[in-house]
């Protein structure tokens, strides 16, 4: 089986590769990562979403070989030193989960949001967060904490 | 189908349990003093069982060695302090891992960050039918409130003896009795240490009212939060065993396929791959999941199926294919009084439609999962389900061994809806993991999840009514074909009335509980007969409804949604509608109205707002409750609007997100939740009410908008024709 090296949350992890694995496999069975998701294996619902060079990137459709040594970045990379990231405390503030299976996703996905637009409107919230599902609907309350956490940055 | 049938009662009483395809089979929790404390440590044990039960078996328990039989929940206060509650319900994203804490704070005057609860673990927990139907707050809730006032008492009682106090003057406050007088002050800690106390009560103690709630009654975050929005928490598909492998099914390419032939000489070529074949059954056990999938890729099958019924003839097969006598009376059941056909012959204007659903599925976003760990006889399986019990029975029964050499353990779930009340993942792990000698996980794809898990039923409801000049309500017929009995009978007021359930004798595809069961599709039916029968009569939908309505808790759900609303301050114009729905299930009242955009050239529509009032009794947690009933309308959206099976021959043909459209961000209109609190009411569930009100609303506004009156779910299966 072949090996290949990725870069995690700032570390370096050299790790074995099934023909075809997907990055979000390889995360989840070998990397022991497992708050990133498996929602369908389609890409259709962002359970999956982990941000690779700072992009939110869907990790069950992304072979795990062709992002060898470049950065990715999951659920568990974003606290720092103890402390939630900003948009993790918003979810925690707004309660803007039931079931929390989507939540990882929504997160990564709301980080990628914040990145394009520190002070994102609703229509581009929406555009950004349209390819995640969360089956509990608490859809309105995701969209409050990402503008909670967008108040808290600082204008440009 | 061959698939077992849901459990059918043998009278005409169908039971909330047998709509929820339940066997309502007993197991005793049966452990005696010693091994309690042995699992608990030392202190204080308090339990509760049903009044029937208890009169039966309250000879024992006290200082004896035996423990009463078919106890419900325990609480716990150990020699730490610590307060431990067990309970056979199971958390999937109703927030009860929260609330039913909350309740049990109260009533130990402690706060909820105090208490652990210990959920869904049948070697730890006692028995429980399961987590459904809308029982956990009204039934376990008050049951915890009950084990929680009896140690409360106890506490008090072991503090007076302590000091020698008179009774009257302590106080139990912040996990502390303290004596007024004195101002001295004992922990409970400092009560229950060295104590070996076991008391268990009848379900008939008394409560603290509503009215003086400190803990409960108010928005206590969720328990664990912080373990879900950094990833850490584990649900079942996040396990690992040491020495665990990764399991896969190869499944029939259609519904009742037997397999002709296998061909797995590509498949075992590859590194550390089993295979296992028992007649139809095909498993792949593989060092990773990646490795299963390659080796089910390369197997060969040949299956052979028979010829199925087809989505295209589905409606004409639940009304012929009934299983005789119709159901009617008892709990869910349909009832008759006065005579329908005289009051029809006699009313100033009559109406019969007929209304459908499709099959639709609850689609949680975790999949069935399950890991399964053989020690000699012993079965350890972790999996999402809603009934533990069940699925612990499931294997034993699969597996030959006994009840209690299985034991089921239900980490926090990625959500259920009604979806995982069976075991078919965990005896499938089960069976891979003893076939491999080592423990297995096995994930079901979506692909599987959307084939070989089950669906809400589909129905055909035919309603016929009549109504006096003046608008009263004077007959009422409702029969339901196959989508179930829940919610069938009317809450208006009708002299003459008629409901029946007709269960189908084969259903095409394998159905069972969905949250709400049948009580949203009979909804849809009744408030969509509702508006069509204000339209005959010349009035306004709300002002019809009220003039049948004498129960005031549903008169104030409407009063009140239509008031937020502003119903009737807007006139329907055809690119924007109005409408209003509501009904009582489950305990609970509730309201919706919808405001519609229409858009005619590309046939569509949006729900621009949604205002929903809801009456549960005394509020448990505000917060939880919103968000319970916000995320209903959402999901309703997509049952409402959308979402749909479609099935050809034994095949499931949109198996796949792609093809089955779900409720999305730009899917979510302005939603508004009026909480009325009736903290003179007990507290009732709420996870599954609010669902019923938005797609009978959304037909309503529609109709306001057009004209158009569109009388099967989902709503947009066709885009609406041009103007």
């Amino acid at each position: 089986m072949p090996s290949i090296t990725l870069i995690v949350n700032g570390a370096e992890h050299k790790t074995e590769c099934a023909s075809g694995e997907s990055l979000l496999s390889v995360l989840r069975s070998r990397l022991g990562l497992t708050g990133t998701k498996y929602g369908c294996g389609e890409g259709q619902c962002g359970a999956c979403t982990v941000l690779l060079r700072g992009k939110a990137t869907r990790s069950c459709r992304t072979p795990a070989e062709s992002v060898a040594g470049q950065k990715i970045v999951t659920i568990e990379g974003l606290a720092a030193n103890g402390h939630l990231h900003p948009l993790q405390q918003a979810f925690l503030d707004e309660e803007a989960l039931q079931c929390g299976y989507c939540t990882s996703g929504m997160i990564m996905s709301a980080y990628s949001v914040l990145l394009a637009h520190p002070h994102p409107s609703d229509d581009e919230i929406i555009q950004y967060m349209d390819g995640n599902v969360c089956r509990c609907g608490t859809y309105p309350r995701i969209m409050a904490a990402i503008r909670r956490s967008a108040q808290g940055a600082k204008k440009p | 189908m061959k698939h077992p049938a849901p459990a059918r009662p043998a009278d005409n009483d169908l039971r909330e349990e047998q709509q929820h395809a339940v066997e309502p089979l007993r197991h005793l929790f049966d452990v005696n003093r010693r091994d309690l404390f042995k699992l608990l440590g030392a202190g204080l044990v308090v339990g509760v069982c049903r009044p029937g039960v208890f009169a039966q078996e309250s000879g024992r328990g006290g200082r004896s060695e035996e423990i009463p039989h078919d106890v419900a929940s325990w609480l716990h206060i150990g020699a730490d302090g610590k307060i431990t509650v067990f309970t056979g319900k199971v958390e999937m994203g109703q927030n009860i891992r929260t609330s039913l804490a909350q309740q049990v704070a109260e009533e130990l005057r402690t706060q909820t960050n105090s208490i652990t609860m210990i959920m869904g673990d049948t070697d730890l927990t006692p028995f429980d039918l399961g987590t459904f139907g809308s029982r956990s707050t009204p039934q376990m809730g008050s049951q915890l409130r009950k084990v929680a006032a009896v140690a409360r008492e106890m506490l008090l009682d072991m503090a007076a003896q302590r000091w020698q106090a008179d009774r009257s003057a302590l106080v139990a406050h912040d996990g502390a009795i303290t004596n007024s007088r004195t101002k001295e002050s004992f922990s409970y800690s400092e009560l229950t240490r060295g104590q070996n106390l076991v008391k268990v009560v009848a379900d008939d103690s008394a409560l603290t009212p509503a009215t003086q709630w400190h803990v409960a009654g108010t928005s206590v975050p969720k328990i664990d939060g912080k373990a879900f929005v950094t990833g850490v928490h584990k649900y079942t598909s996040d396990l690992a065993r040491p020495g665990m492998l990764h399991g896969t099914i190869l499944r029939p390419k259609a519904f009742n396929a037997t397999l002709v032939s296998l061909d797995a000489k590509e498949a075992e070529k590859l590194p550390g791959i089993k295979i296992v074949r028992d007649g139809d059954f095909v498993g792949i056990v593989a060092p990773d999941p990646q490795t299963a999938l390659n080796a089910r890729q390369v197997l060969k099958a040949e299956w052979s199926a028979p010829h199925q019924i087809s989505e295209a003839a589905l409606f004409d097969s639940l009304r012929q294919g009934t299983e005789g006598e119709a159901r009617r009376g008892g709990f869910g059941g349909g009832r008759e009084t006065g005579s329908v056909q005289t009051a029809m012959a006699s009313a100033a204007k009559t109406l019969s439609q007929t209304y459908t659903a499709a099959y639709i599925q609850h689609a949680p976003l975790e999949p069935r999962a399950a890991v399964a760990e053989w020690e000699g006889n012993k079965l350890t399986v972790w999996t999402g389900t809603q009934r533990p019990f069940a699925v612990r029975e499931e294997l034993s029964t699969a597996f030959h061994i006994p009840l209690n050499q299985v034991r089921v353990i239900v980490p926090d779930t990625g959500s259920a809806y009604g979806g995982k009340h069976t075991g078919e993942c965990a005896v499938e792990a089960a069976r891979l993991a003893k076939a491999a000698g080592k423990p297995v996980k096995l994930v079901w794809t979506r692909e599987e999840e959307f084939t070989w898990a089950y669906f809400r039923p589909a129905g055909v409801i035919d309603v016929k009514s009549g109504i006096a000049a003046d608008g009263t309500l004077v007959a009422w017929e409702f029969h339901n074909y196959n989508s179930g009995p829940a919610g069938i009978n009317t809450p208006y007021s009708v002299v003459n009335q008629k409901s029946e359930f007709h269960p189908a004798k084969n259903p095409p595809l394998r159905q069972g509980s969905y949250r709400g069961l049948a009580a949203t599709a009979n909804h849809f039916a009744r408030e969509s007969h509702m508006d069509e029968l204000a339209h005959l009569a010349g009035m306004d939908p709300l002002a019809f409804r009220l003039k049948n309505i004498t129960d005031s808790r549903l008169r104030a759900v409407f009063e009140t949604a239509a008031e937020r609303f502003g119903w009737g301050k807007q006139k329907a114009t055809p690119t924007r509608g109005f409408g209003i729905a509501g009904g009582f299930e489950k305990g609970g009242y509730l309201a919706t109205c919808a405001e519609i955009a229409v858009d005619r050239s590309m046939g569509r529509i949006k729900i621009v707002r949604v205002v929903q009032s809801f009456d549960c009794g005394a509020v448990v947690n505000p917060n939880g409750l919103r968000n319970q009933i916000s995320g209903a309308i959402v999901q309703g959206i997509g049952g409402a609007l959308f979402e749909a099976i479609h099935f050809d021959n034994g095949r499931i043909s949109n198996p796949y997100f792609a093809d089955y459209r779900l409720p999305r961000f730009s899917d979510v209109p302005q939603i508004e939740v009026e909480l009325i609190d009736r903290k003179d009411q007990p507290s009732m569930g709420a996870g599954e009410t609010p669902l019923m009100g938005l797609a009978p609303a959304v037909a309503g506004a529609i109709f306001s908008a057009t004209g158009i009156r569109l009388r099967s779910l989902p709503l947009m299966a066709k885009p609406l024709p041009a103007a």
